[in-house]
């Protein structure tokens, strides 16, 4: 079982799904770790990216990496406008409240999908769905290879966005000291609602990449939403790299736990390494000492 | 006060009356022309991870009462047309148990369904405390028929008696081909169907000269057959037999062939697509060899095949799901008409008393002990050249088994 021909692929396809955790988690992170907002509308709208690719692909035959013009200034917008008029008028600024308003939103979000699309599971087929690359050592399925590149190109925009740009800042700013960068002039509702946007335009990338070599159902948000947490956490709250590092690391702990014990127990290795981590470093891998 | 010198009932009025209460007595049949439908619950999984054998068993179903319906409905009693009433069990057994509820409250005479063998224990139970009979179609894990609910009927083979027949072929095939296989790695679904094989064939097929590797079990839907596939090769079994649905069948046999792993033969024990049309028209080269032990028709009765010339013309794949529940309606119209009533006790009486031998399958007349039909068993298929063969039993067989796979 040790042997490097089956451990070598269990590793490689820990570091694909890993990345795929990371970007669900890279668009929490901006909204968890910068903002403080606990969104656990999270999956149901990683849910939602997901059927908006599908429907893509099944009705106007789109190719879910097209898709990508498409899917990632949707959900921009989609939240964007979400934050703006729903989350931050029903929350009145208390982050208890934004808490149950997000989880409100998930409830109605996922019924909602339920009741329109039921609980079939869906999938799509692509020419390139079963195809591998041939390493040598593993054959790595190629949209599992996209995937990969596809979330160290997201989270590389993503630094980029947050370090050079003016918005980068202002968002860096009301995250450090809300009412100083509401003394400073910056618009607080404005910058709130492109943080939530630009998380959720994360999640738009994230079901691109992911739909390929997955399924869509009502209840697939469940899976994610709770390793994108513990992923967050683990990476250290509001580092990009952190949380990039965190789902790869969770990743390749679910593949090769769930090769060596079994699927379901594989998943307690996450929590496993998650719980000896925050012991040993508390502030996460590369989280800020508060 | 007005004088009522003319009576209200007038003499005209009275004989017109009594003219058309004779008609009505006299003449009954005119007023109750046709009796009242008599309603069959179908319940299956028609939406959520089941969902493409619910459609499936559905569809089967409902081709039976129109067939029954068209050929002038129940004679005993006076051509009597069945009604189905559609329920979705949603995959899940405890809907499956809350449909079970609503179909007695809408009056079902009986159920047919509902398919998965986790929602059969379920709903097997709520119709028990109707007395509500209930027509089992696949729902195979040996629990469906030994709780002693006398309300069950299990028209098709239970796992117990799967399994034997699969064991014993595998026999027969090893020996046959001069034993090259000796080790075994099952890969099972999670709950009741792919649990219950496990357990048997653990039980099973050690004592018949093969060493069981390792069992995996996997959750419905899996949709990353990765590490399963990677296990499989590290074990590297001469033997691979997996038990699952559907979906997660199709997925198992694309990955293994992804990852070039390729067993001396993939022997499924009610694989979920090991011996549906569907699996083999769609993904060709992943089904090539794949052989499988499951519910299987007469090839040589013509309703059989009429059937499947009437279920490939909707474009429908001619699937398990579809013929089982076919004739397990009409098993149902079967003991209707036998009981000359649609009243549940009578109907499970006749059921319980069947010997019915006007069906498809390759069962022999229907005998029911504990509410298992004895004679009920499976056939080994393999998929040749894009189609698929019988392999066993011999006088069903049209095909030689190819085994071991080709290598390459």
């Amino acid at each position: 079982m040790l042997e490097l021909s089956i451990l070598l692929p269990a590793i490689l396809n820990g570091l694909t799904t890993g990345a795929v955790y990371a970007l669900v988690a890279l668009g929490l992170t901006l909204i968890y770790g910068v903002l403080h907002i606990i969104n656990f509308a999270h999956g149901s709208l990683l849910m939602l990216a997901l059927y908006l690719v599908f429907f893509l692909h099944a009705l106007a035959g789109i190719d879910p990496y097209l898709a990508l013009p498409i899917a990632v200034p949707a959900f921009f917008v989609i939240g964007y406008a979400l934050q703006r008029l729903v989350i931050g008028r029903a929350s009145h600024g208390k982050d208890e409240n934004i808490l149950l308003v997000t989880l409100g939103l998930s409830v109605v979000i996922e019924n909602l999908a339920l009741y329109l699309w039921r609980s079939d599971t869906r999938t799509i087929e692509t020419p390139y769905s079963f195809d591998t690359v041939n390493l040598g050592v593993a054959f790595v399925p190629v949209p599992k290879v996209v995937a990969f590149f596809g979330a160290l190109i997201v989270a590389g925009l993503l630094w980029l966005l947050m370090t050079r740009t003016d918005l980068g800042r202002a968002i860096r700013a009301l995250a450090k000291e809300r009412h100083g960068a509401k003394l400073v002039g910056i618009n607080v509702d404005h910058v709130f609602a492109m943080s939530f946007g630009i998380g959720c335009a994360c999640l738009g990338a994230a079901a691109c990449l992911l739909l390929p070599g997955y399924y869509v159902s009502p209840q697939v948000g469940h899976s994610f939403v709770l390793v994108a947490f513990t992923v967050v956490v683990l990476g250290g709250m509001g580092s990009f790299i952190g949380a990039l590092l965190g789902g790869l690391i969770i990743g390749v702990t679910e593949s090769v736990g769930g090769l060596f014990l079994g699927e379901s127990l594989g998943q307690l290795a996450i929590f496993v390494i998650f719980i000896a981590i925050l012991l040993f470093r508390p502030t996460g891998l590369l989280g800020q000492k508060a | 006060m007005k004088s009522s010198k003319t009576p209200r009932l007038s003499r005209r009025r009275f004989v017109g009356g009594t003219a058309a209460a004779a008609a009505v007595a006299g003449f009954p049949a005119i007023v109750r022309a046709q009796s009242a439908p008599i309603k069959v619950g179908i319940l299956h999984p028609v939406t959520g991870p089941l969902a493409p054998s619910g459609q499936q068993c559905r569809a089967g179903a409902i081709m039976a009462i129109e067939a029954i319906n068209a050929a002038g409905g129940i004679a005993s009693l006076r051509g009597a047309k069945l009604e189905a009433v559609l329920a979705d069990a949603q995959s899940k057994p405890d809907v499956g148990a809350a449909e079970v509820e609503k179909l007695h409250e809408a009056g079902v005479a009986a159920i047919v369904g509902p398919f998965a063998s986790g929602i059969a224990l379920a709903t097997t139970q709520a119709a028990a405390k109707h007395n509500l009979p209930h027509i089992v179609d696949v729902g195979v894990v040996d629990q469906v028929v030994t709780r002693g609910l006398t309300n069950t009927f299990r028209f098709g083979p239970g796992i117990s008696r799967i399994v034997d027949v699969a064991i014993e072929n595998l026999v027969t095939l090893n020996d046959q081909a001069g034993k090259p296989a000796k080790t075994v790695m099952i890969v099972h679904e999670e709950s009741a169907f792919g649990t219950g094989m496990a357990k048997t064939l653990n039980d099973r097929l050690p004592g018949k000269g093969f060493e069981i590797l390792e069992t995996i079990s996997h959750a419905n839907p899996t949709r990353d057959f990765g590490n399963i596939a990677l296990k499989v090769k590290g074990r590297n079994p001469d033997i691979l037999i997996p038990s699952s649905y559907y979906n997660e069948f199709v997925l198992l046999s694309r990955t293994l062939r992804q990852q070039r792993i390729r067993p001396k033969a993939v022997y499924a024990i009610l694989g979920g697509a090991a011996s549906q049309y569907r699996f083999v028209k769609e993904f060709p080269e992943a089904a090539e060899y794949i052989m499988d032990c499951n519910h299987w028709f007469d090839a040589r009765n013509p309703e059989a095949l009429a059937l499947k010339k009437k279920t490939e013309d909707k474009g429908l794949f001619y699937s398990y799901e579809v013929f089982l529940n076919h004739e397990c309606v009409r098993l149902l119209a079967d003991a209707i008409q036998r009981a000359a009533s649609a009243d549940r006790a009578a109907i499970t009486k006749a059921l319980a008393e069947s010997n019915w031998s006007k069906h498809f399958m390759p069962y022999g007349p229907t005998k029911f002990v504990n509410g298992q039909n004895t004679g009920a068993a499976p056939v080994n298929t393999q998929i040749l050249q894009g189609d698929i063969k019988v392999i066993f039993p011999a006088n069903f067989a049209n095909a030689k088994p190819v085994f071991p796979a080709p290598q390459g």
